[in-house]
């Protein structure tokens, strides 16, 4: 019985970081309806910037996500305005090319910058650290602090969206980008904000990504799945459906492994196709869309 | 001088002309109408005035100074405003955020505030915290107009704000059109309703396939002269 309370556990804790993970995606899909097939190699491309980092300073990685954040929010808003922005218009098909290109570009840069090696980020005593729930049963506290950040972040996130001017631009140009360019709003400035704010989310991810496992630059393809599968799951437009999306996946694939360790990640996808067959629209389909 | 003005105007969708030429001068202080038979031109010539279509700089002047094809969000700071027609609330924006979010671009300060919008639309201050499409058509309309008088604009561009409306809503609305222009809006107006526009507009202009085919005070016009110039013959 603690077993699976365990298992079930750790797959809350997994869930944590998938829907950290979707969380950027969500954003930028929501307000431009940019289907961002890179997103999972900027999230590795992210974590090599921490490790470069912290192997430079010498600083821990939480340390080097604080430096990095500022550097990836202007990256995404240049990534955005120079190039992103060129590909969006009415036809659905040249956003997809494009960061699908994006992502071949970052994949064999990060080969011929760090090599094909698997790498970690070292976060020191916290890594083994971990928090008794009872007799048999504890969670390791660098899970427990993802699982809080992916909260922390979508509560931000959401105060952003709703409690903001910028987020009521957010919403407006996500509604209706025509009549949201009646309003004074500079659509193209306000896509290049979203951007830079979902790659701030990405810092976040890609240190939980880096702690928690080994990561080499060909892993970007697999987390950009399971972050689309939380997103699908919850629901489109609805970041706190994300969260459950993500722990519904991170769920099934520790129950998936603890049955058999190869079921692992068919256990994941299976969990999202039934989400899908049950409720097409997801768990949480927002109004608007 | 003009307060905005028209000239020689075209607009194209692709490939296909949409107006060939419009000449239109709106003054301080005048409420301009446009009528005309569907696919006259109208909307596409108030889409064009905003900047969501591309116009040459010179076709569009605000006060003397050329305006045609600025980015849309830069044509509204300069006090250029539109009601959409069917009114396009964001429907993820509740009504008061949909006001607010009309005074993002343009920060002047001038009449329009929040308090007044809900002083001349009561309605919408009892239902500001409500979902923008849950309210009704005339409210819609009400909330339209507010958000396009956010921005304290100079030009107000209304585009069949009386479509789909109930009489009774209809004259509501219009009832506030005298306050409207009374705190610093100059107004054109795209009506299907012909009595309606003659009722209100300082000038009418008629568009029939792209081209002004008559222009005059509402007093100077005859029927038989506004059914030719609407239908052609």
């Amino acid at each position: 019985m603690t077993a699976w309370i365990n298992t079930l556990l750790q797959g809350v804790m997994l869930g944590g970081l998938y829907a950290l993970f979707a969380a950027g995606l969500s954003l930028v899909f929501g307000i431009m309806r940019l289907v961002n097939l890179a997103h999972g190699d900027l999230i590795v491309l992210a974590a090599f910037i921490l490790l470069a980092l912290t192997h430079l300073t010498g600083i821990d990685p939480f340390l080097a996500t604080l430096i990095a954040a500022p550097l990836l929010f202007g990256l995404g808003y240049g990534l955005q305005h120079l190039l992103l922005n060129r590909a969006l218009g009415r036809d659905i098909l040249p956003p997809l090319l494009v960061t699908f290109g994006l992502s071949i570009i970052i994949q064999n840069g990060l080969l011929e910058a760090f090599s094909a090696d698997s790498q970690r980020l070292q976060a020191g005593a916290i890594e083994t650290a971990s928090i008794r729930l009872g007799p048999d049963l504890a969670v390791g506290s660098m899970q427990v602090i993802t699982l809080a950040s992916a909260v922390a972040v979508i509560l931000v996130l959401n105060l952003l969206f709703y409690r903001t001017e910028l987020g009521r631009a957010f919403r407006a140009t996500s509604d209706d980008p025509e009549i949201a360019q009646l309003m004074g709003i500079d659509n193209r400035h306000i896509f290049s904000l979203a951007m830079a704010v979902a790659m701030v989310v990405i810092a976040v991810s890609a240190l939980f990504l880096g702690v928690r496992a080994n990561f080499d630059p060909t892993i970007g393809p697999a987390r950009l799945l399971y972050a689309f599968e939380a997103v699908i799951i919850g629901g489109l437009g609805s970041l706190w459906g994300t969260l459950a999306g993500g722990i519904i996946i991170g769920v099934a694939q520790t129950v998936g492994a603890k049955i058999d360790p190869e079921w692992q990640i068919l256990a994941g996808h299976l969990a999202f196709l039934a989400v899908l067959v049950l409720r097409p629209r997801g768990l949480f389909p927002s109004a608007g869309q | 001088m003009a307060l905005l003005q028209a000239h020689r105007l075209t607009a194209f969708y692709g490939d296909f002309q949409a107006l060939f030429g419009i000449d239109l001068e709106l003054h301080e202080g005048e409420t301009v109408a446009i009528i005309g038979a569907n696919g006259a031109g109208k909307s596409t010539f108030l889409k064009t005035i905003t900047g969501l279509l591309p116009a040459n700089p010179d076709s569009v002047m605000l006060a003397g100074r050329p305006i045609g094809g600025l980015p849309a969000a830069e044509i509204v700071r300069l006090g250029v405003s539109l009601v959409p027609e069917g009114r396009r609330l964001f429907p993820s924006l509740s009504v008061e955020e949909n006001l607010l979010i009309g005074a993002y671009g343009r920060r002047e300060p001038g009449y329009w505030t929040l308090p007044r919008l809900y002083q001349l639309f009561p309605r919408l201050a009892a239902r500001r915290h409500a979902p923008s499409q849950s309210l009704s058509g005339g409210e819609q309309q009400m909330a339209a107009i507010g958000r396009a008088l956010m921005s304290n604009p100079r030009v107000l561009l209304c585009d069949e704000i009386s479509l789909g409306l109930a009489p009774i809503v209809i004259r509501d609305i219009y009832a506030a059109l005298p306050r409207i222009k009374a705190n610093g809006a100059s107004v054109i107006l795209v009506e299907q309703d012909i009595v309606q526009a003659m009722q209100v507009a300082t000038r009418v202009y008629c568009f029939q396939e792209g081209r002004v085919s008559l222009a005059g005070r509402p007093a100077d016009l005859g029927r038989e002269q506004i059914h030719t110039a609407y239908f052609g013959t």
